[in-house]
């Protein structure tokens, strides 16, 4: 299991400070499965989408990915290796057009040299034709082909995190990595993201991590799910067994219930 | 797909070349007939050079969002090295050669290409340099540190005696006329256009708009934003080059203090950061606008202010960029370009859904969606 592993992360600890953030997370992801992973707030959900990219180090642990270990490569190399997410808190190019937005995502994939570019050479034009036709494909996945020349900042929300998605699917990553896709989505839209999520997996052959709060979104979509709870991974299993696990009943399906109750 | 991408490129090149040589010719006989044209002639010339500079800088500080205060640096460096060359070289050459012959204005023309050349690669590694400690900084540390190193240029050109020192450099061939000034302007705003129209571009932009998104999709942000200072300080170097062999062909290190930067971050700042076509209209207007304020001081009233009287220009060039700056804090084209505020023609399956759905600089930009 561990050789045909996309994304293996092994004994990962991060500590800011006094603060350990992670502690000795053990993840193993294999193509074209869906994981989930949950957890109360500061669990330390995010602070693993952050170190899977290279945005931080890890103090202890290592993190493989294709094969290859990512300690000392920057979160651009990483998603050379074919890692690609979206941000919990939207980070898109807000004064670029949609289309742009997008064209970015696959920036890996459409490299010509400066020089190319200022003489429009022959290598320029196809690239450029190769971009624009792989955008538009996946702008009318998602519905946004009618919007690829508006700013990216005037989108409906709920567009903008479809962009999200259109935007990191451009680098065509073997994995990835959804921080809260949900979030802020009404039922309706969470429903049809759920069917989106599904959908893009099987089409583009890929495996998702996802981060969500929602957890009939998480528990309907997920096969295997992930628990934190203040940095350490208190259970994995499928849903059901999830479910009906006692410690997670206690560290976060538990606490809410019993403020409600106050 | 065009095969030979190069032929329509070389026309277009041709009828530029053309254009300019015959405004160029038209200037000259025009200067024989009307002497006071002489005058314009270098307003034109000046003009030139600076939208060359506004363009350059707008790569740096509009593409890629580096705020860079130290231009009139690289266009030190420019002008500098390159009339180093000609005044100890080249014009030495070209002297020995028979006044006024074929020979000799062939050579002149080479030798300066090779100036310029020259005076844009050494700003170019100057831009290198400059661009490492950027990456580290952001904002205003950067600006800091930009405009710091573009006044130690300017001390070490105070103290280098190879080259003038405080006195200036004096001796440099003018062999820079309209056409090579114009020609350098074009190709300036050509590379400037086809490289944000670029892959190249789009990762500027990226950059400038969120650096963590832009690593996230693979974009080496240290690489482009040392592109980014290389092409434009390379570009500021062809600027400084020309400027140093136009007439008077004089250089003094007070040409180049940071108020000459400032003057260029204004012409980018009010022609909308990012906006080519702004900067270009925006170096125009202020070139102009001081020239042409010099009419005012004839109406001003004997019983005016002191201050008024002496030279009106100022008061009245500071007031219109306040009172600009005041209505359109984005500059005037905002990030457009010009061409996007003129009625669209549907030539790209993209550019379709424009016309539905596009809101335009109406919105406001604070009444996008809630961002959790």
């Amino acid at each position: 299991m561990a050789n045909d592993a996309l994304l293996e992360a092994k004994n990962v600890t991060i500590r800011f400070g006094g603060l350990t953030a992670v502690s000795d997370l053990n993840l193993s992801i294999r193509p074209h499965e869906l994981v989930g992973l949950i957890g109360p707030n500061g669990a330390g959900k995010t602070t693993i989408f952050n170190m899977l990219t290279g945005v931080y180090k890890p103090t202890e642990g290592e993190i493989i990915i294709g094969g290859t270990s990512t300690r000392d490569m920057k979160p651009y190399q990483i998603t050379s290796l074919g890692v690609a997410r979206t941000f919990q808190n939207i980070r898109l190019f807000k004064e670029l057009t949609v289309l742009d937005n997008v064209k970015i995502g696959g920036h890996i994939h459409y490299k010509y040299s400066g020089t190319s570019a200022v003489l429009h050479t022959n290598r320029f034009h196809e690239a450029e034709r190769l971009a624009e036709v792989e955008a538009m494909k996946l702008l009318e996945i998602f519905g946004l082909s009618s919007r690829a020349e508006n700013e990216a900042k005037n989108l409906p929300y709920g567009d903008q995190r479809r962009l999200e998605i259109a935007r990191a699917l451009a680098a065509k990553p073997k994995l990835l990595l959804l921080d809260e896709p949900a979030a802020g989505l009404n039922d309706s839209e969470t429903l049809a993201l759920m069917e989106t999520i599904h959908d893009i997996r099987d089409r583009f052959d890929i495996a998702i991590l996802l981060i969500e709060h929602n957890m009939e979104l998480v528990m309907g979509i997920c096969e295997r799910i992930v628990v934190l709870n203040f940095g350490k991974t208190i259970a994995t299993g499928t849903p059901e067994e999830i479910r009906s696990n006692d410690a997670v009943i206690e560290a976060y399906l538990g606490e809410p219930a019993a403020e409600a109750g106050l | 797909m065009p095969k030979r991408w190069w032929l329509r490129d070389l026309i277009y090149l041709v009828l530029f070349v053309g254009v300019v040589y015959g405004a160029w010719i038209a200037l000259e006989y025009a200067t024989i007939y009307w002497p006071a044209m002489r005058y314009y002639n270098r307003i034109l010339v000046i003009m030139g050079i600076n939208i060359t500079m506004a363009v350059s800088l707008n790569i740096i500080n509009g593409h890629a969002g580096q705020f860079s205060l130290g231009h009139a640096g690289f266009m030190a460096i420019g002008a500098y090295s390159a009339a180093y060359l000609t005044v100890t070289y080249f014009g030495p050459y070209v002297e020995k050669m028979t006044e006024g012959s074929a020979q000799q204005v062939v050579w002149q023309n080479i030798l300066l290409l090779v100036a310029i050349v020259a005076g844009a690669l050494t700003s170019a590694i100057a831009g290198y340099i400059v661009g490492l400690p950027s990456l580290r900084l952001r904002g205003d540390y950067l600006a800091i540190v930009t405009l710091g190193f573009g006044e130690i240029i300017r001390v070490l050109i105070l103290n280098i005696e190879a080259i003038g020192a405080a006195r200036g450099l004096t001796g440099i061939p003018a062999w820079a006329n309209f056409f090579w000034v114009f020609f350098f302007t074009g190709l300036t705003i050509l590379i400037s256009h086809r490289l944000v129209s670029s892959a190249v571009g789009r990762a500027f932009l990226a950059v400038r708009e969120d650096q963590i998104a832009a690593e996230a999709m693979g974009v080496d942000t240290t690489k482009y934003k040392v592109k980014a200072f290389i092409i434009g300080s390379c570009l500021a170097g062809v600027a400084g080059a020309l400027y140093a062999h136009y007439t008077p062909a004089y250089l003094n290190p007070t040409m180049f203090t940071f108020i000459r930067s400032f003057e260029v971050v204004a012409m980018v700042v009010l022609g909308g950061l990012g906006s080519i076509s702004g900067s270009i209209l925006s170096a125009i207007v202020l070139t102009f606008l001081p020239e042409g304020l010099r009419l005012v001081k004839d109406y001003i009233p004997e019983n005016a202010p002191e201050m008024l009287k002496r030279d009106p220009r100022m008061v009245i060039y500071s007031i219109m960029l306040i009172v600009l700056m005041r209505s359109r804090p984005q500059g005037l084209f905002g990030r457009r370009e010009l061409w996007e505020f003129l009625p669209r023609r549907k030539d790209s399956i993209a550019k379709e859904g424009r016309d539905k759905g596009d809101s335009d600089d109406k919105l406001d930009r604070d009444s996008g969606p809630p961002v959790t």
